[in-house]
């Protein structure tokens, strides 16, 4: 509760200076940047990724995009191969290592001033790299930039109910980016000055969330990192509730490793809101989350058990007793934590309202949310148990 | 191009925040105090309601010789003292912060009933009234027995309108309950226990079992139901003997020469 309204003081404080730009925008200064777009079977999106980089409005002889094959094992090179006849783009291939390792190839095999990476199933917006780069232009101690990441054409129910959660998580980001307190730099398209990985080195494996160790290690070192409400990049999330699961098991395994990894700048005042609010809070949150899951699945479990022992001794009452019982405002539960609860929803409704502002530039209201809320808190407690217990029991989460 | 340190930390904001928040948590607690304040006032006013209740009972007791047995086919224990029962039940559960207040009102609610049952006792022998009642015991939460007995005792007094269950809990502290289980030799470790016509049964009794030793119960439930069939039969006869007088009477109008 206390982040959510440290959130929405600071949105508030300084709405102002957020930038909805629809129109298109002239640099003063096109800085040279790399885009890597690391790929390992992506035969299918690849494509289109790269075809949505050349579409960027932004000089051809200032981007060089270098698409790295790493070691897939599908027709990802074939498709590649296509794309060699444009002069800046680059195709590698090399033996298959990792995410981490095809993107440090291409950061080893360039020279521009800037780098960025796209994973080969997200897509840009023409306009995204520029006003992305305004950042870093009107501020030169900007060392990193996060864009706003949507879900690509929503089909399943549960891309549906991610894309209110990344309209949440716009709203998230950009708070934290003006509260100093960003913990990952997004694969799709986050951009990095070169001197981020010349002083602090390159990508690391950790725990298969390189995206968020790097963020670590620059909060680490007082690298400021921003983030874009107006740059839009697409990704394509998870299709089933299978594959949401492994996703987030790997982003909450990975947070919490790297947590553990990092808890020396935890709790220090000189790591302000990063170490003091941002970390710490998205840990309280992994600990809640499955106690209050906790206590609702035996309340479910007793409720059904009841159930069960009721039957076993009287068998069902198939009385046509369809009258509703009296609603009596005595049965209500009126504990104070049901009112902190029904506070905190409204909370996060509210920043979710704000965050799809922040995309489309207009408030509104849909039933998604409602979907959303209901549906995840009830669902992300198991991705949050057995990322906690594999983070316990020293057992490594998967990438796909 | 220099690396910065950071902003510096805003401890003015966290500490507003931290008050905004304190203030909603205070706001919460309040909102919720003051609800429950509210339920403990009508849990008071049952209580009143019920000493009023138990008053009148005596009263009837007292002047039980001299009413006729017209006046007495029903004691107080109405429907919305089951829906007491509930309250009860559910506050136990779920308010901590009502326990003192509703176990004082379960005591009262206890004493109603065995009040109600004297008194039906009485009115049985004299009147003859076609009453059957069960007293039963029921212990703490974890007694699974317990929990079953509850069910069957439910289920059976849906069918057989003419019985009367008067729960009680073995371990609350009135004198009157503590008479009870000397009297019947009720004990802790045979929980659940039901008495039915001066007699105490010990352990979990299934449907069946309670049909067994109450026979007259089933006779009674019969005799209702064949009086309640014979009583449709008649309606039905009756509605169609005036349809048949109103068509016969239409075919008069009919018939009859107009002026």
């Amino acid at each position: 509760m206390y982040v959510q309204i440290f959130f929405l003081i600071t949105f508030f404080e300084k709405r102002k200076t957020i930038q909805y730009r629809k129109e298109k925008i002239k640099l003063e200064r096109y800085p040279t940047i790399t885009v890597a777009v690391p790929c390992w079977n992506e035969q299918n999106t690849v494509e289109k990724t790269l075809n949505s980089l050349l579409e960027l409005d932004y000089p051809k002889d200032k981007i060089t995009i270098i698409a790295v094959d790493d070691g897939s094992t599908d027709g990802t090179f074939e498709v590649l191969k296509k794309f060699e006849k444009y002069p800046n783009i680059k195709i590698l291939k090399k033996e298959n290592g990792g995410k981490h390792t095809a993107v440090n190839y291409a950061i080893e095999n360039s020279d521009s001033e800037f780098i960025s990476c796209l994973d080969a199933d997200s897509f840009v917006e023409p306009e995204t790299l520029k006003r992305m780069m305004t950042y870093f232009l009107k501020d030169e101690n900007t060392m990193a930039v996060a864009p706003s990441i949507l879900i690509h054409n929503p089909k399943t129910m549960t891309q549906t109910l991610q894309q209110v959660e990344y309209n949440w998580a716009v709203f998230m980001k950009k708070v934290l980016g003006m509260l100093g307190g960003i913990y990952v730099t997004p694969g799709p398209f986050s951009i990095f000055r070169r001197k981020v990985f010349k002083d602090l080195g390159l990508f690391r494996k950790a725990h298969n969330t390189e995206d968020m160790e790097i963020a670590f290690r620059m909060q680490k070192h007082h690298y400021k990192i921003d983030q874009c409400n107006d740059a839009y990049v697409y990704t394509t999330g998870p299709k089933n509730i299978v594959a949401l699961y492994k996703q987030r098991l790997r982003w909450i395994y990975g947070f919490a490793m790297n947590t553990f990894d990092y808890r020396k700048i935890l709790f220090k005042k000189e790591y302000g809101f990063f170490s003091l609010v941002s970390v710490p809070a998205g840990f309280v949150s992994m600990v809640a989350v499955p106690y209050i899951l906790g206590l609702l699945m035996f309340q479910i479990v007793k409720g059904i058990f009841k159930l069960i022992e009721k039957y076993q001794t009287v068998g069902f009452d198939f009385g046509f007793n369809f009258t509703l019982p009296n609603f009596d405002t005595f049965f209500l539960n009126t504990n104070a934590y049901v009112f902190t609860g029904i506070l905190l929803y409204i909370l996060v409704m509210s920043t979710i309202i704000i965050g799809k502002r922040m995309i489309t530039g207009k408030y509104g209201f849909d039933l998604r949310i409602i979907y959303f809320m209901v549906i995840f808190s009830f669902i992300a407690p198991f991705w949050v148990i057995r990322a906690i217990y594999n983070a316990v029991f020293a057992k490594k989460t998967a990438w796909r | 191009m220099n690396i910065p340190t950071r902003e510096k930390n805003d401890w003015k904001k966290y500490l507003i925040v931290f008050l905004i928040t304190l203030f909603l948590f205070a706001t919460a607690f309040y909102l919720s105090n003051n609800l429950n304040n509210k339920k403990l006032e009508e849990i008071r006013k049952i209580e009143d309601t019920i000493s009023i209740d138990i008053l009148s009972l005596e009263t009837q007791f007292d002047l039980f010789e001299q009413l006729s047995c017209e006046n007495v086919t029903d004691s107080i224990l109405s429907k919305e003292l089951g829906e007491l029962a509930s309250r009860i039940e559910y506050g136990e559960k779920n308010f901590d912060t009502l326990s003192k207040e509703l176990i004082g009102l379960k005591k009262y609610y206890s004493l109603l009933q065995i009040k109600d049952f004297l008194l039906m006792q009485k009115a049985r022998e004299r009147c003859d009234l076609n009453i059957e009642s069960i007293i039963y015991f029921y212990g703490r939460e974890d007694c699974e027995d317990c929990r079953k007995q509850g069910y069957v005792l439910t289920d059976v007094r849906k069918d057989y309108l003419e019985l009367r269950v008067y729960s009680f809990d073995y371990f609350l502290d009135v004198s009157a309950i503590d008479a009870l289980k000397s009297i019947y030799k009720i004990d802790e470790k045979n929980l659940p226990a039901l008495i039915i016509n001066g007699k105490t049964y010990d352990g979990f009794k299934n449907r069946e079992d309670i049909e067994t030793i109450m026979p007259e119960l089933v006779k009674i439930r019969e005799e209702r139901e064949a009086r309640e069939k014979a009583l449709l039969e008649a309606e039905v006869e009756a509605k169609n003997d005036t349809s048949n007088a109103k068509e016969i009477k239409d075919e008069n109008t009919e018939n009859a020469p107009k002026q």
